[in-house]
């Protein structure tokens, strides 16, 4: 019987555009190529944002467009910079790291990120046709309804983000199934590097949390095009339905951008300690413990709605319940560390940064799923601080990591350390100073997204530290992009292993070949390059 | 190997869509009683009970065709699904006449969304049903035998939802 071809392989050699590539490092690179570009115009709006609230009663925009900036800001950051940056890494390192030719449908992978990126496309055209969406990222209703958003700002958020979701949730069906079956002979499901099973989880997260969203969107669709009433108290319908399906998807999306930025830095540390990882498999299992918990705990976000006593006690043990396995986790890679020969270059600052971030946003998230202090401090600028922690100081760090390791694996050559360090040390101090700030001002009763303040209120003095901090971020992201363009074109030569890693990603060149590997390996343990490099010292597991 | 990962990819997708389908579900449970009065009235259990079996049976056609690689019960099976759809189009026709719309209330809004929602995964199961019958037409050896499993798959879980959904909108104004 003659087959017909799931796709065709384009003779090797033979160069296939952009537009046209089914590689999955090359789309991976895309991916990366998209986040990096959505990071850059999200960070631009979030410097609008400083600009506006650096002193009090400030002119610079008007309350319309800020409410365009903060709700743009949000998506942008979360499903069009940090999700694409991660699934990028992930389209480009898993099938590396075990050991397969490719993604287990090339073409298919090629359809993700084109509708993840027209998905972006069709939320930034809501600027030209009118007015962008202005009711938040969670867009609540019945403020997302016809009546009260008029323009097509809410449709285009719609329409964006169901797009951009199909994308990402086809993207993990095939990176659950590429990790599932493609696995090199030898690599057991326990032995994948901790990235990949952080990849995994994070796949079944995305589809069971995307499909709410989606489900979500429709609805909303109905009611503002067809005249429905499912979010319309006046109809009949329940505004906080909205709530629930968005925060059954929203939680578990933090943990779909957090959890593969932990796998990133359980590369990075074992490798720069020169350890194996510390408790593998309790890595491994509380990241499922981490995945099954995030579905239970989505009201911690309507604390104030009213839900009653008893289902807020319910959802704050569940929330509370979530810090034992992160905190399992943040034992596990400082106990890599301890006894290790550490070498603290750019992408272990990096790691090590996140690990500190992460703890100061996990515990005011702890803080925070106490239904009295949430109920004091909620939609103030201690959430905010407490979600930037998370997701700048965890999930970006972490990002940074993987960048600063795996940069020279994808171009050949390493990426300045000097610049690098530059870029830590200003992201870091930045960072804080932008962040920290933030606790105090939401303690003493600052709102989120008020678009000013009067001077009365005494926020001025941290609102302007806050925002010099936002400048000294801008400035490291600057020295980012120059440290990403000069070290494309005059990095040093990386070679193929320049770190003297463990995983198979830098047992091919650097970068890799379109078939990536000459042969297909066969592993024997969970680091089966340092196998290779000591085989009298080998891995028992 | 190959054919795992097919099979494998479309057990996902379809476990992702049981989420979606869940979720509209829910929405349709939570606002029952809202449109409790309306759907009574006004829905036909009957007419559509016999157009559900349409597609019931479609899916034991789908399971022959898959099963002999047979293009006649492929063609049965689109026929069977053709007829589904011909009876939600009725029922939604009438009750348009009736001025029951999915912005008229909150039954209208749920009741259509939901069956609508369905009608759109049989109308894509239809064109995937086409393809298929397509490329057996033309060249019946090329065609792998993964892609009859898949689309039946797919058939199956379009089926399926119906059972859900039929239980829930129709038979469940006799409780």
């Amino acid at each position: 019987m003659t087959a017909i071809p799931l796709w065709v392989r384009r003779p090797a050699g033979e160069r296939v555009g952009w537009l046209r590539t089914v590689d999955h490092k090359a789309i991976g690179v895309l991916y990366i190529g998209m986040g990096v570009a959505f990071f850059a115009v999200g960070g631009l709006e979030a410097l609008l944002l400083r600009a506006q609230l650096a002193t009090p009663e400030a002119g610079l925009v008007d309350p319309e467009t800020f409410n365009q900036a903060f709700t743009v800001h949000g998506v942008t950051m979360i499903l069009l910079a940090v999700v694409p940056l991660l699934v990028g890494f992930a389209n480009y390192m898993v099938p590396l790291m075990i050991g397969a030719p490719d993604v287990a449908f090339p073409r298919l992978n090629a359809l993700s990120f084109w509708l993840s990126l027209v998905g972006g496309v069709v939320l930034y055209f809501s600027f030209l046709a009118g007015g962008a969406p202005d009711t938040g990222w969670f867009s609540y209703a019945p403020l997302s309804e016809r009546a009260f958003a008029p323009g097509t700002g809410v449709d285009y958020y719609i329409l964006g983000l169901a797009v951009n979701g199909a994308g990402t949730i086809i993207g993990a069906i095939n990176l659950s199934v590429t990790i599932l079956l493609m696995r090199c002979p030898g690599m057991a499901i326990s032995r994948v590097p901790l990235f990949v099973w952080m990849t995994l989880v994070t796949s079944v997260l995305i589809l069971g949390a995307y499909p709410a969203l989606t489900a979500a969107l429709v609805m909303l669709l109905v009611d503002r095009q067809l005249a429905g009433h499912f979010f319309d108290p006046a109809g009949g319908g329940q505004a906080v339905l909205w709530q629930h399906l968005f925060w059954f998807f929203g939680h578990p999306e933090v943990y779909i951008m957090v959890l593969p930025a932990m796998g990133m830095i359980s590369e990075v540390i074992p490798v720069f300690s020169r350890k194996p990882i510390f408790g593998y498999g309790f890595v491994a299992g509380s990241s499922v413990a981490i995945a099954f918990l995030s579905f239970g705990v989505w009201a911690h976000h309507m604390f104030a709605v009213g839900l009653g006593d008893t289902e807020n006690a319910i959802f704050s043990a569940t929330s509370m319940l979530i810090a034992i396995p992160t905190g399992v986790k943040i034992f596990n890679w400082i106990a890599t560390m301890i006894g290790g020969r550490l070498r603290m270059t750019t992408a272990m600052l990096f790691a090590v940064g996140f690990i500190a971030m992460f703890v100061i946003g996990g515990l005011s998230g702890v803080s925070l799923a106490v239904v009295p202090i949430d109920l004091a401090v909620t939609d103030s600028y201690y959430v905010v601080a407490h979600l930037h922690y998370v997701l700048f100081g965890g999930t970006m760090l972490g990002i940074f990591a993987g960048a600063y390791y795996w940069f020279p694996k994808m171009t050949g050559r390493l990426l300045s350390e000097r610049l690098g360090r530059w870029h830590f040390w200003l992201t870091f101090a930045g960072f804080n100073l932008t962040f920290l700030p933030q606790h105090w001002l939401g303690a003493v009763g600052m709102p989120r997204r008020v678009f000013t303040y009067a001077a009365s209120t005494g926020w001025g003095p941290l609102n302007l530290i806050s925002t010099i901090g936002a400048a000294i971020l801008a400035i490291a992201m600057v020295v980012f992009f120059v440290n990403l363009v000069r070290s494309l074109r005059s990095g040093e030569i990386a070679g193929d292993d320049p770190w003297d890693a463990f995983t198979l990603e830098w047992s091919t060149t650097s970068p890799p070949p379109p078939e990536n590997f000459a042969t297909i390996p066969a592993v024997t343990g969970r680091r089966p390059l340092w196998d290779r490099k000591h085989p009298e010292a080998r891995d028992k597991s | 190997m190959t054919a795992d990962r097919t099979l494998l990819g479309v057990a996902i997708f379809i476990a992702s869509e049981s989420v979606f389908f869940l979720a509209i579900v829910l929405a349709y449970v939570a606002y029952r009683d809202a449109g409790l009065a309306t759907a009574k009235a006004n829905l036909d259990i009957g007419r559509t009970a016999i157009f559900s079996i349409a597609l019931f049976a479609s899916s034991g056609t789908m399971a022959l065709a898959a099963r002999a690689r047979s293009g006649t019960w492929l063609a049965a099976t689109m026929a069977l699904g053709a007829i589904f759809l011909v009876g939600q189009g009725s029922e939604y026709a009438r009750l348009l006449g009736e001025g029951i719309g999915p912005g008229s209330a909150l039954f209208g809004t749920t009741f259509f969304t939901l069956t609508g929602l369905h009608g759109i995964h049989v109308l894509a199961g239809l064109v995937a049903l086409a393809a298929l019958l397509t490329a057996n037409l033309g060249r019946p050896r090329a065609v792998r035998a993964v892609a009859w499993e898949a689309v039946s798959f797919y058939w199956h879980f379009v089926d399926a939802v119906w059972v859900v959904v039929f239980s829930v909108v129709y038979l469940g104004t006799l409780l």
